[in-house]
């Protein structure tokens, strides 16, 4: 599958060549198709816009008067500095800050063991490989849910008497259950995805590398990590998403402490005690949105390539 | 095809070699000469000292300031560091035979062992578990599968989940079809795209705070702020609770999911319209194919397995979702999916044999669809 266009010289070459898709867009591009486009694009754009424009419009103004009645202003910060230091008990603030401390090394430790496990199905050889390698694919089919009792049971009484990781008196109060759980999860995912890319990679360069007397670390470490990064890179965008965004983890491992829960934990909250405060949910949202939004426009390529390479998460 | 790797079973000798893109010149040779010795004594006491350090710190270190947070990720992290780049360190000069094997371990095994205590083990104990009482103490066979069978309120959240798992991957799937259809090569392909994509960047929890907003009730005679109800009041009916009116409140739950996966829909169907070979195309247009029979006829078979792929993937994403239903409504109004009465009966309720149910009760759902997924794919990938 490839997303690019044919180059232009090739177009040009045939004469007047049409895809599939154009020539049936012919057939919709009557009035009422455009419109249809327009419509969706629309109602897809509308509601976000809506919310982010009273986000930035005064208390009373957000809950006296629709936001398309406000669209030449007053505008307002004020909305913004109540949510992000808590003027009154929002204080979005310091969830931001557990969110980018729960993402990163959930993000981290799962690429790295998912690079390095990847690597060794795809070019070591050893007893038990392929049914290894298909256990792990199967278990992609695993809904979190099942897992999380017995993983949070487990946190709470380890065996062998080891330290208790959940609870506030656990090491970290408590980020570590949520940072092994989403590393965890997204460990069989990510191996299938590297593995996948990590074969297109000729063998001819391994085989002369180890003919060179390179080892495995080296030829992992020298020549498939450079390789390999457009697909690290798009794991990492979509492992960064789904730890961002989520809310059952953070909710079931953090334990509704909020000393360790994320942003959306927090906006949840608010949904439900202050479902009317629009002034504060709408600012609360977009600054729980702006990091995703900034990380996905930037590397929107490398996440299309990692959704075309079929990633379904569990 | 894998690298044979009895190429050098000669033990040490090649590690003397300089490897390729290594810069060591000749007056290193007894470096490298010392270089193994060093890493398997030295290695390995380094490690361990600093694994009991940063252990120490870990549970010493307070979370609640911002830097006693930012010192625990870097702490993890280092954790992290420490022990993998060990044991790829340690490993890393092994070549005999054996040697490849502990290397293959010390590349597979984290990961390994990681997903059979954290999701194997798991998963099987979560069903046994859904044989046992809310407490987890005593067997009951086959009676908290009964309940979700039986109960009334379960059985509305098996009617919801149901109507979101028909409704979702559907309505999704067409509108993303459609929608590339229709903006393929046109100037402003881009952009057109990225407005029905950005809703995948955004959690569930802030499209859900988006769409509440848009169906935000107000009586009639008031000033409106929700847009639908807006809309309804501009064309003259009285405004709705949208949310609270059973149970047509479902469908608007799944207006919300629909709006956040149509996205997806629409990327890898765009691709794979993109992809459909010129010549079928231009043979079709020879015999006289075009328009809307051609749409029918020719893109949509070519893209067949593409739109299987689309709609699993979709219906699995929708039976685990629960953010969605948690923020809205939270599960009130008749309006609980199973992903969310798990949570309830779990966390809530406290009642663990009937909640690992639940939980089970999604992963025989999923089963069957990944599978016929996980066979469309391979399909896809052998194109």
């Amino acid at each position: 599958m490839t997303t690019t266009n044919p180059p232009a010289g090739v177009v040009t070459g045939a004469i007047a060549k049409e895809s599939a898709a154009s020539t049936a867009k012919k057939a919709l591009t009557n009035p009422w198709a455009s419109l249809a486009a327009v419509v969706i694009a629309v109602l897809w754009t509308v509601p976000t816009a809506g919310l982010l424009i009273s986000s930035f419009r005064p208390e009373n103004e957000v809950k006296g008067s629709g936001w398309w009645t406000g669209l030449g202003g007053p505008y307002t910060l004020e909305n913004y500095r109540e949510v992000l230091t808590g003027g009154s008990s929002a204080e979005f603030g310091t969830y931001v800050i557990n969110s980018i401390v729960i993402t990163l090394p959930s993000v981290l430790i799962p690429i790295t063991l998912a690079t390095l496990a990847a690597y060794a199905f795809a070019w070591m050889r050893f007893p038990g490989r392929n049914l290894l390698f298909i256990g792990v694919f199967a278990l992609q089919i695993v809904p979190i849910q099942i897992t999380m009792i017995p993983l949070l049971s487990a946190y709470v009484k380890p065996p062998f008497n080891l330290i208790s990781l959940a609870g506030g008196e656990a090491p970290g109060g408590g980020f570590y259950t949520i940072w092994l759980s989403h590393s965890i999860f997204a460990l069989p995912l990510a191996i299938y995805l590297l593995h996948n890319f990590m074969r297109e990679i000729p063998g001819e360069l391994i085989e002369s590398a180890r003919v060179d007397g390179a080892g495995h670390v080296q030829i992992f470490s020298r020549i498939m990590l450079p390789l390999m990064m457009p697909a690290i890179a798009a794991f990492g965008i979509f492992q960064f998403l789904w730890v961002w965004n989520d809310l059952l983890v953070a909710l079931v491992f953090g334990g509704g402490s909020l000393d360790i829960s994320p942003v959306t934990v927090r906006l949840a909250e608010l949904s439900g005690t202050r479902g009317a405060d629009w002034h504060l949910l709408s600012a609360g949202a977009f600054v729980s949105l702006v990091v995703p939004l900034i990380v996905f426009l930037s590397l929107q390529r490398y996440f299309v390539r990692g959704l075309l390479a079929g990633s379904v998460k569990g | 095809m894998p690298v044979e790797h009895d190429l050098d079973p000669t033990g040490p000798a090649p590690a003397s070699e300089s490897p390729p893109g290594s810069s060591s010149g000749e007056g290193s040779s007894l470096l490298t000469r010392l270089l193994p010795i060093l890493t398997f004594v030295v290695t390995p006491v380094v490690i361990v000292v600093l694994l009991i350090v940063l252990a120490t710190l870990a549970g010493s270190i307070e979370i609640d300031t911002v830097s006693g947070k930012f010192l625990q990720m870097f702490i993890a992290v280092a954790l992290f560091v420490v022990v993998v780049g060990g044991i790829l360190l340690m490993t890393s000069r092994m070549r005999s035979r054996s040697g490849e094997l502990v290397q293959t371990a010390a590349f597979v095994l984290p990961a390994v062992l990681l997903i059979c205590l954290g999701l194997l083990y798991p998963a099987i104990n979560n069903i046994y578990q859904s044989f046992f009482d809310r407490r987890g103490d005593e067997f009951v066979g086959w009676d908290n599968y009964r309940e979700v069978f039986t109960d009334e309120a379960l059985l509305l959240v098996l009617r919801n989940t149901a109507l979101w798992v028909a409704l979702v991957p559907v309505l999704s799937t067409l509108i993303g079809l459609v929608y590339a259809v229709l903006v393929d090569r046109s100037p402003f392909e881009k952009f057109a795209k990225a407005l029905i994509f950005l809703p995948m960047a955004i959690s569930l929890v802030g499209a859900s705070i988006i769409w509440k907003f848009v169906y935000d009730y107000r009586a009639t005679e008031n000033d409106q702020i929700g847009l639908a109800n807006q809309v309804l009041k501009s064309l003259g009916f009285d405004t709705y609770r949208f949310l609270l009116t059973e149970p047509w409140n479902n469908l608007f739950l799944i207006v919300i999911m629909v709006w956040v996966q149509a996205g997806f829909a629409m990327t890898i169907l765009s691709a794979s319209i993109k992809a459909i070979p010129d010549d079928i195309v231009e043979a079709a247009r020879l015999d006289g194919v075009g328009g809307l029979k051609m749409f029918r006829y020719i893109t949509v078979p070519s893209i067949r397995p593409s739109l299987i792929v689309v709609l699993t993937t979709i219906s699995i994403t929708t039976l685990k979702v629960f953010d969605i239903v948690r923020t809205t409504t939270g599960g009130n109004y008749d309006t609980s999916v199973l992903a969310y009465e798990y949570y309830v009966q779990s966390f809530r309720s406290f009642d663990q044999g009937l909640g690992a149910a639940l939980a089970t009760l999604i992963f025989v759902l999923v089963l069957p669809i990944v599978i016929y997924n996980i066979r469309q794919m391979r399909k896809l990938e052998a194109r």
